[in-house]
């Protein structure tokens, strides 16, 4: 094993980034030190996503085995690192604005993401818990950012007592398995439950490790906010500061889909029959409760917290197949997910009225006429989030019903094809209001670049996707086949 | 399996005793002990005196930061006696984790200090 640092070598870099940025933000002039802080925390992303992408994608462990580094790490850590930067960049007029414009906001991002790269890489239960809570700890202090309005202190405590409880949940899981196998190393697991070898077929998994895979499920299915576990979403979204719910909402769900994967295809890859059922409940419940819920929505980040119940039962649908495929499809509908998350996230920090920022979904009326490129951006996301060809979003849900017809759960895929055909519904609501109710009051024309450009970007790459999609199948193909050997 | 299980033996043995005897000491006193119920009995008890105020009062948050930051120096100070002890052994790569740890430590002291939470005004 040795002591090779190098796998490791893009999370030391945003670690040492990170304490160094906290000394200069401390140092620095009140005034400046957020704008500073934030842009030297991009450009330790970019950096980071530049040390990935240059790095050797071959399997290498490092820190005892208890950490790998592989082209499927490699392909979420990218995700991660470029939805953290656009995060933070999408943050800054927004704090600015409300008064609360603290250099400590990059760096939790930058904290939170260093954990989530940990989680995508973890090779053992320790590592997955440690990587969890670095994740998670920084969350609950962004979700409570702005902490002299009652709904923000109150979602960022929710969030931490149902973090709290679902790390609880994670544990036992992770002690049941533990107790069943003597290992917490994912790569001695299946050997230990008796994986498939030349001579015998795979042996049944012990029930106490059955019921500690349960509660291992259970407990990332709260950080993806899957139902029966998606309680908190709702209100935790809608307290947050709208920059701090992108970020929940694309890169830690992102970190935790990656690492649930990790953890049903690399030590339980062989038991798949046992796990699936878990998964197509969850994945079923998730998509159907996603598509309902949300039709009664008034507020539109309550509306996307209900979407992203949604989307991650759609993403499920693809785990629940256990192949190759199911993971390639899984891969590429979370990078789709993300482009389109942060632009309609993009899309509500642009709406504002005499320096408020307004979030409700009949706020939005008469869009079209005053900020007819916002509303056709807002407009390019709501039918890409509900699956409609040309756009990227229907390119992730056919990859995984294609995924899930192949695995022969048929029925589960006609399911959610249903379930987004009653989805479309809530996101052309949004649409028709923008396009066709007339407007009380007019909008700001002031608005912020960074969020203008990220907006633009993200709805260009949502609507050409169809055009140039090569590179991103190109990586998911790869990260998919580095993970199922 | 069967030798591992018996390894855990002790600690059910120790929770039967330890769930037998609570039970026992209770349903005693509940059948045994002359019963006069009396609600002085269950108000709450101050030194003998009438509880003052409410015991959830506000204080002052400052309190709960010097208490915050007492534990993390704290735990350093647990940290580094064993290290010392087994430095020994350890060898190199023992002496250089806990020069990471103090470090990152020594980055929370120089941003607390700074942020001025360590002034009392």
């Amino acid at each position: 094993m040795g002591f090779d640092l190098t796998p490791v070598l893009p999370e030391l870099f945003l670690l040492v980034a990170g304490l160094v940025l906290l000394v200069v933000g401390v140092l620095t002039r009140e005034g400046e030190a957020a704008r500073v802080v934030a842009t030297l925390s991009v450009l330790a992303l970019v950096i980071g996503s530049i040390i990935i992408a240059a790095s050797d994608k071959s399997p290498q462990l490092a820190l005892g085995g208890h950490y790998v580094a592989d082209g499927f790490s490699a392909f979420l850590k990218i995700l991660l690192f470029v939805g953290a930067a656009l995060a933070i960049l999408l943050a800054q007029g927004f704090l600015h604005d409300r008064r609360i414009a603290r250099f400590e906001y990059s760096l939790l991002v930058l904290f939170s993401t260093l954990g989530m790269s940990m989680m995508v890489s973890a090779n053992s239960f320790l590592a997955l818990y440690m990587g969890l809570e670095l994740s998670a700890l920084p969350l609950y202090v962004l979700a409570a950012f702005d902490r002299d309005n009652l709904r923000s202190t109150e979602a960022g405590l929710k969030y931490f007592v149902l973090g709290a409880l679902a790390s609880g949940m994670l544990l036992y899981g992770c002690s049941l398995v533990y107790g069943f196998a003597g290992t917490l190393s994912f790569d001695v697991l299946a050997d230990a439950f008796g994986a498939a070898t030349a001579e015998r077929p795979p042996a049944l998994l012990p029930l106490g490790a059955v019921v500690g895979l349960v509660f291992i499920i259970a407990g990332l299915a709260f950080k993806l906010a899957a139902v029966p576990f998606h309680m908190w979403t709702p209100d935790v979204y809608e307290g947050s500061p709208t920059p701090v719910t992108a970020f929940l909402a694309t890169a830690s769900k992102v970190a935790a889909a990656g690492l649930a994967v990790r953890v049903l295809m690399h030590p339980f890859g062989e038991w798949t029959a046992q796990w699936q059922q878990v998964v197509v409940l969850i994945s079923i419940a998730s998509m159907l409760l996603g598509a309902f819920a949300a039709i009664g929505q008034a507020n539109i980040k309550r509306l996307m917290a209900y979407s992203g119940i949604g989307h991650i039962g759609y993403a499920l649908v693809g785990v629940a197949a256990g192949s190759e495929r199911g993971v390639y499809a899984v891969l590429v509908y979370l990078a789709i997910y993300l482009v389109m998350t942060l632009g309609t996230f993009g899309c509500i920090l642009l709406m504002r009225r005499q320096g408020q920022y307004v979030e409700q979904i009949s706020d939005l009326a008469g869009l079209s006429r005053q900020r007819p490129m916002a509303a056709a951006a807002l407009g390019v996301f709501m039918f890409s989030q509900a699956g409609i060809p040309p756009l990227a979003g229907f390119f992730g849900k056919l990859l995984v019903f294609l995924a899930a017809v192949e695995a022969g759960l048929t029925w589960l895929a006609v399911l959610g094809v249903l379930s987004s055909c009653v989805a479309a519904f809530y996101y052309l609501r949004i649409v028709k209001v923008m396009y066709f109710d007339e407007a009380a009051e007019p909008f700001d024309t002031a608005v912020h670049p960074a969020v203008t450009g990220i907006t633009a970007i993200t709805a260009l790459a949502t609507l050409f996707f169809i055009v140039w999609p090569g590179p991103l199948l190109r990586a998911a193909g790869a990260a998919a086949a580095a993970l199922v050997r | 399996m069967q030798a591992y299980l018996a390894e855990y033996l002790p600690i059910l043995i120790f929770l039967a005793i330890a769930v037998g005897l609570a039970v026992v000491i209770v349903a005693a006193s509940l059948l045994v002990a002359r019963q006069r119920p009396d609600t002085e009995k269950l108000s709450a008890y101050e030194c003998g005196f009438e509880p003052f105020d409410d015991t959830r009062g506000r204080f002052d948050v400052r309190f709960y930061l010097v208490a915050i930051l007492f534990i993390i120096f704290d735990l350093e100070v647990a940290f580094l006696f064993p290290w010392a002890v087994a430095l020994g052994d350890i060898g190199l790569l023992g002496f250089w984790s806990m020069m990471l740890f103090l470090g990152v430590l020594t980055v929370g002291f120089v941003y607390e200090w700074k942020k001025g939470a360590l002034e009392w005004e």
